[in-house]
């Protein structure tokens, strides 16, 4: 099972991250917990600089920028 | 530089819609066309310029860079210049805040950092190119530098680490320098496909608010007469700029939806340096990236912070207002 994180305090573009992450988790059908970090303490522990941050089993995948479903359908294949 | 999009504006709407360029109509679409097309142009060459030295400089890079090197005060340079080539979202503003001063880097230049970084980026630039030429982009690419340098100078000397929240200052009893990165070792053609999609991406984001800002800039050009603020802004009132960036601040926009509104604005009769304050103090202070950074300061400090900018920002009202 994965572990997917998404790291954001709360904008927009989080959010669309969020969502996409679901999206492609629900298109794969693969299993994965999906979690949102949004307190900035908890998200500190990572080490992040730009938000929204994407991680897949505690590696960051994305940084600073929106993961569109498809490219999280890949990043999950690997 | 432009010629063959109006050139374009002039054949869409003058001859195949067949819209004669006499009629109010005809001269207000055509404006339309010819500055939405000339601002998607900027915009997507300039995101992709900067996407590419982004790509080589990302923002891990530019802390471990100031936080290992002391440079005698030229730190405040580098902070400034790395706050204009990396894109910022207000929401990223304190888990970099946070990052930097985790890493050693002291609080002055993390500051200067933070106030350029809004204010002067890939979207901004071009934006502004587009509205009001390459020559004022220029010089406010530059004063919003120098801003962020003196204003990160100011706040450092003025020793406020013992107003940052409780637990952000136990970060910085133990911060250390980050070790190396381990840079992606990729060639330009194979980063290229990421930086063109993200271009694509931000393009998308802002175009419905260049859009809205143009239609409004579109309705007030055609609407009010010439030199309309002129009646009750203008360069002799010395209260102007002060104002401009007051009601400002408490607004929130990025710079895609402020300087269309602000070109038309200066097109009607406001001096252009009381303008650019006002849009100084739209996208660059902000009250909810007030409230993200009560996460780690202590209202006083935001106060100060805020106080210091929005000084800043007046100040280089009337410098543009003295030499535009």
């Amino acid at each position: 099972m994965k572990q997917i994180k998404v790291l954001g305090p709360g904008c927009p573009k989080c959010k669309t991250t969020y969502n996409n992450v679901l999206e492609a988790v629900k298109q794969t059908g693969i299993e994965a917990e999906v979690t949102k970090i949004e307190d900035i303490e908890e998200m500190m522990k990572y080490n992040v600089l730009t938000t929204p941050v994407l991680m897949i089993d505690e590696v960051a995948k994305v940084k600073g920028r929106i993961a569109d479903v498809n490219e999280i359908k890949q990043l999950l294949s690997q | 530089m432009f010629d063959w999009l109006q050139y374009f504006a002039d054949w869409l709407i003058y001859s195949v819609f067949g819209i004669s360029a006499k009629t109010h109509l005809g001269e207000a679409l055509n404006f339309f066309v010819f500055d939405t097309l000339k601002i998607f142009v900027l915009l997507f060459v300039i995101i992709t310029v900067m996407g590419i030295v982004n790509s080589y400089f990302p923002v891990d890079k530019v802390r471990n860079f100031l936080s290992r090197n002391k440079m005698h005060g030229l730190e405040y340079l580098f902070a400034s210049s790395f706050g204009v080539i990396t894109p910022f979202c207000s929401c990223s503003s304190v888990p970099l805040f946070i990052g930097f001063v985790k890493g050693g880097i002291p609080l002055g230049i993390t500051f200067t950092y933070l106030i350029t970084a809004p204010l002067v980026n890939e979207v901004a630039i071009a934006i502004f190119a587009g509205a009001f030429g390459f020559k004022v982009t220029a010089l406010y690419v530059a004063t919003g530098i120098v801003l962020g340098i003196i204003g990160g100078f100011i706040l450092g000397k003025l020793k406020l680490e013992k107003y940052l929240s409780s637990w952000v200052q136990g970060i910085i009893a133990n911060a250390q320098t980050e070790e190396q990165l381990q840079g992606e070792k990729l060639s330009l053609w194979q980063r290229f496909p990421t930086i063109l999609k993200e271009a694509i991406n931000i393009v998308k984001g802002v175009s419905i608010y260049i859009i809205i800002g143009i239609a409004i800039g579109g309705a007030m050009h055609g609407f009010l007469p010439t030199g309309f603020f002129e009646h009750y802004i203008n360069k002799g009132q010395w209260y102007a700029v002060p104002l401009a960036v007051i009601m400002g601040v408490p607004m929130y926009s990025n710079a895609a939806g402020v300087i269309p509104v602000v070109q038309v604005l200066v097109a009607k009769g406001v001096p252009l340096g009381t303008a650019i304050a006002f849009m100084m103090g739209v996208i660059g202070l902000s009250l909810p990236e007030a409230m993200l950074l009560k996460k780690v300061m202590t209202w006083q400090l935001i106060a100060i912070y805020f106080g210091t900018i929005a000084f800043f920002m007046i100040l280089s009202g009337y410098l543009f207002n003295i030499i535009l």
